[in-house]
């Protein structure tokens, strides 16, 4: 392993044992930083431990190997933008843009998001525990086996899934006090894709209807909830009992024909 | 900024796409705080803004002067110094007046700042209120030379602005010295208009400030119709129109901020249809009303005065907020890890509904909205 780069770039903040690297990122620019997870990437690291995270964006931008990345503190925004493969989990909360046009990989995160999770994402997965803000999966998008998701475990905010085109959205609204989330304005402009509620929705976008789940449907949400359970010891089962609505786009590709005839 | 040249970027992507950042921080039991944590969690955002503008607003930094209305001014040259402190002495009794005190700092070409405490003369006043007259003697000084701007005109309270970082203009006017129970930052990426020291953010009048992420395209209508109140815009930044509707509405008319922000961000028509129809013709009335101050364009602002602190976005939330509180304290802010930086441990996190406000007041619990 060549690992002499790394180790001269930032020598006070990195420890690495045989294939783990344990990151001190105290007051750490977030240049330095990704370019530090890229050298690591890049020199056969395995798993990654980033201490004291505050606000750093792009984490985990451009990297295309099957690396672990555990964050401790609040990362920027933009975590894990462009990312290709890596498993990026959060012990902490997300902020704005948290996975940000991904292309493949994951992210768990354990506390809650803020605006635009899975912004225009187009593959892998990205589970948060808790509530999300504005635009959960807005022009989140899916290409033949390309398929992303998104599972919430609390509730969101307006305009989740505003301009989708294709991929998994799944909101459980486990924390809700009532069986109505709040948000407005869901599936604004969507044409493509699918979203599995948990409860019922307050207001929805005019170019969406709901339906009940169907076989097919069951099958993905469950593996989804199954997994989304996983990682915080949640029982699937349980959640799975109580009644989901399909949210789907009434037409497709809409403007498919604008400039064609 | 930290030399790229030195980092290992193969992607040459040097671009950074900025926005504005804004903080805010206010003990709700009165207590006093230093400046440095407002200026830590401000520069934990340094990378949003581009240097063209940074500012704070602190309340109860003068106890000693705490009755006095304090003017911080800046002056372009001598001359509109020596003309507006006549116009000062001439309306107000001077209760003390020096030159703001500053340090080297990494800010760009500062002007001359002074701050005078005074007092309205009552033989100078025409039935007016004290506030509606030093709001129209601070529009004079504003608009009369073309070269003195004032900062801040409340009591108790100050604006410190100017061309640089915010961390930048916190040195250069020594903040650290200063404690304050309400803190708030700006820190600028200017969009429409120039980075010049009056165009930093706060905006204020009297005790109202305002720090603001967005544009106001409703500017040019906004503008007009607060000129039918004495409101004269003279700073060159949209923002300026959201400190004297705050005036206006909040201390003129006594407007509570729950219906203000239906003012400024009122939900729309198809919202509005499916209201009571109490609520239905409440809403109506405000939108007939004071549709001239409707607020348009995307934005995040944090209002404060003596007693209160606001955040509030435009109704569909398209620049980002983040509220939290941890014991006595109200964080908002641009980015939670500002707020974790101070605080790391924190007793609620949310973000905030568009158009929605959250309200800090003192000795006064913070409601939390639902999600």
């Amino acid at each position: 392993m060549v690992i002499n780069d790394v180790i001269n770039h930032t020598p006070e903040n990195l420890s690495i044992t045989e294939k783990t690297a344990k990151i001190d990122a105290t007051g750490m620019y977030y240049k330095d930083l990704n370019s530090l997870l890229r050298s690591l990437d890049a020199n056969g690291i395995e798993n990654i431990e980033i201490h004291n995270v505050y606000g750093q964006r792009y984490i985990g931008t451009d990297l295309d190997n099957h690396i672990n990345i555990d964050i401790y503190g609040t990362p920027g925004n933009d975590l894990g933008s462009f990312m290709k493969g890596t498993n990026i989990t959060v012990h902490g909360n997300a902020q704005d843009g948290c996975g940000n046009t991904m292309d493949h990989g994951k992210i768990v995160v354990h506390g809650r998001a803020g605006d635009l999770v899975g912004h225009s994402m187009r593959g892998g997965k990205i589970f948060i525990r808790d509530d999300a803000g504005y635009r959960v999966g807005i022009h989140m998008k899916e290409y033949l086996g390309k398929r992303p998701s998104i599972v919430i475990g609390g509730t969101a905010q307006d305009f989740l899934g505003e301009y989708m085109a294709g991929g998994v959205l799944v909101v459980l609204g486990l924390n809700m006090k009532e069986k109505v989330h709040n948000a407005r304005f869901v599936g604004t402009g969507m044409h493509g894709g699918t979203m599995y509620i948990r409860g019922d929705v307050r207001h929805l976008g005019e170019e969406v209807a709901v339906a009940e789940l169907n076989d097919d449907d069951y099958n993905i949400l469950g593996s989804l909830v199954d997994e989304f359970c996983s990682y915080y010891g949640l029982d699937a089962e349980k959640i799975l009992q109580s009644k989901f609505n399909k949210i789907f786009p009434v037409s497709s590709r809409p403007y498919g024909n604008l400039y064609a005839y | 900024m930290k030399n790229l040249a030195k980092t290992n970027n193969p992607y040459s992507d040097e671009k950074v796409f900025d926005a504005c950042s804004i903080f805010g921080m206010m003990n709700l039991k009165g207590e006093r705080f230093s400046a440095k944590d407002p200026i830590r969690a401000m520069a934990n955002m340094h990378d949003r803004g581009n240097g063209l503008g940074g500012g704070f607003a602190a309340y109860g930094i003068y106890p000693e002067y705490k009755d006095d209305y304090v003017f911080q001014i800046m002056f372009l040259d001598k001359e509109a110094k020596k003309k507006t402190a006549r116009l000062i002495s001439e309306c107000f009794n001077i209760v003390n007046e020096e030159e703001m005190p500053t340090q080297e700092a990494n800010v760009t070409d500062p002007p001359l700042m002074w701050r005078f405490f005074v007092q309205p003369k009552e033989s100078k006043m025409e039935n007016q209120s004290p506030d509606d007259f030093v709001m129209e003697k601070v529009t004079r000084i504003n608009t009369e030379t073309g070269k003195a701007f004032v900062f801040s005109s409340g009591k108790n309270m100050g604006v410190f602005k100017g061309v640089g970082f915010p961390e930048d203009v916190a040195e250069y006017f020594c903040l650290e010295e200063y404690e304050g129970y309400l803190w708030t930052g700006h820190g600028r990426f200017p969009t429409n208009t120039q980075g010049w020291w009056g165009g930093a953010h706060p905006f204020s009048m009297l005790d109202w400030t305002v720090v603001h992420n967005g544009e106001i395209s409703s500017y040019g209508i906004n503008k007009r119709y607060l000129e039918m109140f004495g409101y004269n815009c003279t700073m060159q930044t949209d923002t300026e129109v959201m400190a004297y509707a705050f005036d206006l509405l909040m201390r003129r008319q006594n407007l509570p901020i729950e219906i203000v922000s239906k003012i400024l961000a009122p939900p729309l028509w198809s919202e509005i249809k499916t209201m009571t129809p109490e609520n239905e013709l409440a809403l109506r009335a405000l939108r007939q009303t004071y549709g001239s101050l409707l607020m348009n364009g995307p934005f995040t602002i944090i209002v404060a005065h003596e007693s209160e602190m606001i955040g509030l976005t435009d109704r569909i939330k398209l620049r980002p907020l983040t509220a939290a509180t941890k014991d006595d304290m109200l964080f908002l802010s641009s980015e939670e890890a500002a707020i974790r930086l101070v605080s790391p441990m924190l007793d609620k996190v949310w973000s905030p509904r568009g158009g929605e406000p959250v309200i800090g007041r003192l000795e006064t619990p913070v409601a939390e909205a639902t999600a």
